[in-house]
């Protein structure tokens, strides 16, 4: 099916619009060009991807950061080290000492080419975010490919040399956990203990905490719900498991996400949707309103049961405590 | 028979108090608390239940259990292990009952 017409409308059950509510982090999308070509990837990025943000789009974003109190700069992708920019990006990011973090996919850090950006993280101070789906190596490579789940190793234990998510290191590396195949994440608490004490038992690394982001049912990962059968019991356990509790945090409201080609939008799987931010708000860097974005009406769907079932999910992890998981 | 066991009534297990709202509310109360992280974990929990789940047969709880395991990051092997447990259980049960068949052929046979 294409469209669960029987859906109750996501405002509908959230009883009224999401607002916003401040902007407090940037989530900058520099492109959709990436190493790897993971299954579960919403944004469906790959090599051959060819978007990538311009200098001219880069600096808008560094001239609005100057002149705004943003605390935090999110740096994501595609593979943001595919960026031939990234470095000078990131060192003016620095210097505007705001809370800067990048989410990589780790295992490009271990090709020859992108090394370098290991120490230039640490030197920089910037949060690391490596995804690492599953402490099962089979159902990791299964989703990010094969060979991943032994490069992720490596990587942590590289960013761990390097006083990375050990305690009092000052470096934060934070993992994150996504559901390998048609289903929710647990709770995040149980998920964060078991990688935890796995990842030290088995390899003697750490990291500072666990993210578990629940799958939304856009992009390569849709296609996988459609092609298994599994899209409308998908969706029904999002609609299913709704948390109210949930619509307080929900990042959108307080995230901006800026495109490759500087459109505006509520979040990023909003980006991938083509829907940029609307409702009288300004869609794009070149005529950015800090008043009218910071309580903007959110641009809503379906997919956002996806940030709104059992815990709840953002870039962050989870919204809102429960004792038992979503299913 | 077509009506029995639907996939869509697991999600009408929230109304099972309906009729019956107070002792309702006292099972919830009582499966929340039983079932959460305590002394053992969530996971422990969540492979206990799913043991239960097949040997008593009841296909909303294995679907719902083996999708709470897989939330939880269990493997698969680790779930068909629990399943092995509730069956060499469950056969040892029968087994156990054969005591009292035996018992019965000592007396009866000459």
């Amino acid at each position: 099916m294409s469209e669960r017409s029987t859906i109750t409308p996501f405002e509908q059950m959230a009883a009224g619009p999401l607002t916003a509510a401040g902007i407090e982090i940037f989530q900058i999308n520099l492109g959709y060009r990436c190493n790897l070509e993971c299954r579960h990837c919403h944004v469906e990025a790959g090599p051959k991807r060819e978007e990538v943000m311009s200098r001219d789009v880069m600096e808008m974003c560094l001239r609005i950061l100057q002149t705004h109190p943003i605390p935090t700069i999110d740096i994501t992708g595609g593979a943001p080290e595919m960026h031939p920019g990234l470095s000078w990006f990131l060192s003016r990011c620095a210097t505007l000492k705001r809370r800067l973090q990048v989410r990589t996919n780790g295992v490009i850090l271990l090709e020859k080419e992108f090394a370098h950006f290991l120490d230039f993280y640490a030197r920089i101070g910037a949060e690391v975010v490596v995804s690492l789906p599953h402490m099962d190596m089979k159902i990791t490579d299964r989703q990010r490919g094969a060979g991943v789940y032994s490069k992720v190793i490596e990587v942590i234990r590289k960013l761990n040399d390097r006083g990375y998510g050990q305690t009092g290191g000052g470096l934060v590396l934070n993992l994150v956990h996504n559901p390998g195949g048609a289903y929710l994440p647990g709770l995040q608490g149980s998920l964060e203990e078991h990688y935890r004490q796995a990842l030290q038992e088995k390899f003697g690394i750490v990291f500072n905490n666990l993210f578990c982001i629940t799958n939304m049912p856009i992009g390569r990962y849709l296609s996988y719900l459609r092609e298994t059968d599994n899209y409308e019991d998908y969706m029904t356990a999002l609609v299913n498991a709704f948390n109210p509790a949930t619509l307080a945090g929900v990042m959108c409201r307080k995230t901006l996400s800026v495109a490759w080609d500087g459109r505006l939008y509520d979040c990023d799987f909003n980006q991938i949707l083509g829907m940029t931010v609307n409702h009288g708000a300004p869609d794009r860097l070149s005529v950015f309103e800090w008043p009218k974005l910071v309580s903007r009406r959110i641009v809503t769907g379906n997919h956002c049961y996806g940030c709104t079932a059992g815990a709840g999910s953002s870039c962050a992890g989870r919204l809102a405590e429960i004792d038992q998981p979503a299913c | 028979m077509a009506d029995y066991y639907e996939k869509k009534d697991l999600a009408d297990f929230a109304n099972i108090g309906e009729y019956s709202p107070k002792l309702g509310k006292k099972y919830f109360d009582y499966y929340g608390e039983a079932t959460k992280a305590g002394a053992l974990s969530a996971r422990e929990k969540a492979l206990i239940a799913l043991a239960v789940a097949t040997t008593q047969k009841c296909p909303y709880c294995i679907d719902a259990y083996t999708n709470s395991c897989l939330s939880l990051g269990i493997s698969s092997e680790e779930m068909m292990e629990v399943v092995h447990v509730g069956a060499a259980m469950v056969a040892g049960v029968v087994l156990a009952h054969s005591t009292q068949m035996r018992k019965i052929i000592k007396k009866k046979e000459m």
